[in-house]
């Protein structure tokens, strides 16, 4: 999926001196922290981390009360969608006048009725809410399914994801899948299916509690 | 195309829907009159008649279908008058639409998610009006049950609400000022959240922020508030109880020392009564997480906060008696949790008061409990002794209350546990081996000398039951030796009297005391093990079995006519001035008459 990306990144975390008898504990802890919140420095949401602590050693800094920074390379999973990437989630609700569909498990997608293209119609099935394509009858999008859309803006304060689905390349996951040529003659542009492997040499410092430096970061480039 | 008069009420649904979309985006170009129009309806509040009520419904769902146009800043009067709107204040038509409405702004934009949930949780609590028009519960359970399942639903929506959602409830928890409706009924809510399907992820906040809470208006009621100092040599109170008997000179100059008179005199507080209220809401929740096998999670939650807030608050009063009531409720898991955790802090912990505040709730606590299996009591008390024994066993020093408060804290402790429950052990032979291989007389008779330094009427009351009970293992009063107050055991414990906290003595606050009396060990229960004749063993159970903590035994039991003369059948404890000094354990203990008294 679009919008996923590894990152390497060189950290140094201070620590207090309290967690000098467990500080992997503390480590991992504060790179907690960095979860599922939208970091400038990385450029993305943090969604998993891997540490390697390079050495035992770590460096005291005096101040009010000594820190202790310990240096380590950790390997950062980062979501960041752009405008434009094809996402998929899972529908939770459907409106008359919009789709709601969680991607990734914790990042909320709404897809309102102007984005939505003339195509799908909204029915209500015995009792259950779902729209069907008006050409192809076997398209559905339910609550439940893998939906396919693509981004249009992207709320990093909340994580929340605009889409639309007037692309023909959007819509249920699996109808789209098992009838790539129902739509793909439609469509000329390729969609970007593969995760970008990017290596980024971050020179980042956390500091417990503190604001994050602006790190030198070398530029992106995109494969 | 003209703008419709809202009052009309003339187009479908469709073409409202159609209007209302339109009037939102004119609204942005500037052109604000059917805009102005909406937001109008949206105040609409008193004395609508139906079809005021139709239109507002109508303008809530048409607008939940077109919430993709609202834009944060430029209809911010209309967002600002729907999040004005409590649904107290409406019927249940409105309620559901309004709710949908806000279930939907809230997943349609990121910006829009926090207001959303922040005017929610206002609706926890319903406007001070309405306490005023005495509403019907039916009310309360209309809108709670809205709210929280708007709450869900939004959750579903937008995983990442309940993160934003428990900032929210810890920030908007009511000050301990507020009157005590508000808070009770808030408090629900927060509980409610604790057990519903969101429980997991905020729960936890809510158990902490309401312990913080009890601890808050436990603080607020002063100790002077409960403790009568023109007491004279006397140090010790009674163990206050309703009394029926006959009133002597000691009763009538303090008539106010009966329990009832203690609870009116400060009940009427208005923080006590808070507590009281939130204490039994507790309680309450406490009992359905038992019952659908939770307790056990919400205990280890509760327990950190005790050991964060309540342990370390200087002397807290009730707040504690959330955790004995939650033990009781499961005493193997919860009951035995809660002594470990004690014992640990005061074998291992750094701080000394808090060592002390730890262990003077484990001897409160091992006292009281009567959920706690006799056993468990003894090892948690050999690992008090434990400690006390390796402490002083290269120490050859002299009494000095200041340098060794911890280890007289543990003599103490060690002492009043026994009060309580010597009998008991003696009792069950292999406990009474294990109580000699404690070898309890070698610490008490050490050099520091923990029997001058401890409190009078505790190694007064010890020394005077081992002598009843013929224990030989333990230490003997000497015929002269009298224990008064000395200069020593007045500095133990500090200026903040750290040795004179008995944290379980008998709960003052009326609602919460019907929770703890079946659970609860009154000392008129050891006192009538003693004052029997020829108890045996069933009778010892039999007196610390009674529920009611009345020393009277049935009509049906034997030794019926040992009973103490003047004394009334099914009335309690009475009052014998000759046992006034030393013939009664105190169960509450006050400060003496002396300047630094509290």
């Amino acid at each position: 999926m679009a919008g996923l990306e590894e990152c390497e990144a060189n950290l140094v975390v201070y620590l207090h001196p309290s967690k000098a008898n467990c500080p992997s504990d503390a480590i991992l802890s504060e790179l907690s922290s960095l979860l599922f919140t939208y970091n400038e420095t990385f450029g993305g949401v943090v969604l998993a981390y891997d540490p390697s602590i390079r050495s035992n050693l770590a460096k005291i800094v005096p101040g009010t009360f000594p820190c202790f920074g310990v240096q380590l390379k950790a390997k950062l999973l980062l979501f960041n969608p752009k405008p434009d990437m094809v996402l998929e989630g899972e529908v939770v609700k459907l409106t008359p006048n919009s789709i709601h569909a969680v991607v990734l498990g914790f990042s909320s997608a709404v897809i309102a009725d102007d984005d939505i293209r003339d195509e799908f119609k909204h029915k209500v099935k015995g009792g259950e809410e779902v729209y069907v394509s008006r050409t192809h009858r076997k398209h559905k999008i339910k609550v439940g399914a893998i939906l396919r859309f693509t981004v249009k803006s992207f709320d990093e304060e909340i994580l929340h994801i605009s889409g639309s689905l007037l692309a023909p390349h959007t819509g249920g996951a699996r109808w789209l899948d098992k009838n790539t040529d129902e739509w793909s003659r439609v469509d000329s542009t390729a969609t970007k299916r593969d995760t970008d492997k990017l290596l980024i040499n971050v020179d980042t410092s956390m500091k417990n509690g503190e604001q994050i430096e602006k790190p030198k970061k070398r530029r992106r480039e995109q494969s | 195309m003209g703008v419709p008069d809202m009052d009309e009420l003339s187009f479908t649904d469709s073409q409202l829907h159609y209007y209302v979309k339109d009037a939102l985006k004119s609204a942005i170009q500037g052109d604000c009159d059917f805009y102005n129009q909406l937001v109008a309806v949206m105040h609409r509040k008193e004395r609508l008649s139906a079809a005021d009520v139709a239109l507002l419904v109508t303008c809530l769902k048409a607008l939940t279908g077109a919430v993709s146009c609202i834009d944060i800043s430029h209809h911010k009067s209309l967002l600002a008058a729907i999040l004005r709107m409590s649904l107290w204040d409406y019927g249940t038509d409105v309620m559901d639409a309004l709710t949908d409405a806000l279930e939907s702004l809230a997943s349609s934009n990121g910006e829009h998610v926090n207001l959303c949930l922040e005017m929610l949780v206002s609706n926890f609590v319903p406007p001070s009006a309405y306490f005023e028009k005495h509403r019907g519960p039916s009310k309360k359970s209309e809108v709670l049950d809205r709210v929280h399942s708007t709450l869900i639903d939004i959750a579903n929506v937008v995983p990442l609400s309940p993160m934003i959602l428990e900032k929210l409830v810890r920030d908007k928890m009511p000050h301990v000022y507020v009157k005590e409706q508000p808070i009770v009924m808030y408090v629900e809510s927060m509980l409610r959240l604790e057990s519903g399907a969101m429980g997991e992820l905020v729960g936890s906040m809510a158990l902490i922020v309401l312990m913080d809470k009890l601890i808050e208006l436990d603080v607020e009621i002063a100790w002077k508030d409960i403790l009568e100092d023109d007491f004279q040599k006397d140090v010790f109170d009674f163990e206050l109880e309703d009394l029926a008997g006959p009133a002597d000179n000691f009763n009538q100059e303090n008539k106010d020392y009966t329990r009832e008179a203690s609870m009116q005199r400060f009940c009427t507080g208005n923080h006590a009564e808070k507590l009281d209220s939130l204490m039994v809401l507790t309680f309450e929740h406490l009992q359905c997480c038992y019952e659908t096998g939770r307790l056990v999670q919400v205990f280890e939650i509760l327990l950190q906060s005790f050991r964060i807030t309540v342990l370390t608050a200087y002397k807290s009063k009730f707040a504690q008696f959330v955790m004995f009531y939650a033990c009781s409720l499961d005493p193997e898991n919860c009951g035995k949790l809660f002594a470990d955790a004690l014992a640990d802090i005061f074998v291992n912990g750094v701080h000394p008061e808090w060592r002390m505040s730890a262990v003077a709730y484990l001897a409160s606590y091992l006292a009281r409990a009567k959920f706690l299996p006799i056993p468990l009591i003894a090892t948690m008390l050999e690992r008090v002794v434990d400690w006390c024994s390796k402490y002083c066993k290269n120490r050859g020093s002299d009494i000095n209350p200041k340098a060794h408060k911890v280890f007289y804290a543990g003599c103490q402790a060690t002492m009043y546990v026994l009060c309580f429950r010597m009998k008991q052990m003696l009792a069950l032979p292999r406990l009474k081996s294990q109580l000699k291989l404690m070898q309890i007389d070698d610490i008490l008779g050490h050099p520091l000398k923990p029997l001058q330094v401890c409190l009078p009427s505790i190694v007064d009351e010890f020394l005077r039951q081992v002598k009843e009970n013929r224990v030989c293992f333990l230490p003997e009063r000497l015929a002269d030796q009298d224990f008064l107050e000395s200069e020593h055991s007045t500095v133990f414990g500090g200026i903040e009297k750290q040795g004179m906290f008995f944290p379980f003595d008998p709960i003052l606050l009326a609602n919460c005391d019907r929770y703890i009396r079946p659970n609860y060990v009154y000392w008129s229960m050891v006192r009538s093990s003693y004052d029997e004749e020829g108890t045996s063993d069933e009778d010892v159970a039999d007196a610390y079995d009674r529920e009611d903590g009345m020393s009277i035994p049935d009509e049906e039991e034997s030794d019926a006519d040992e009973f103490i003369p003047g004394f009334e059948k099914m009335s309690i404890t009475p009052r014998d001035s000759s046992h006034r000094f030393g013939g009664r354990m105190p169960s509450k203990i006050r400060p003496s008459m002396s300047p630094e008294s509290l």
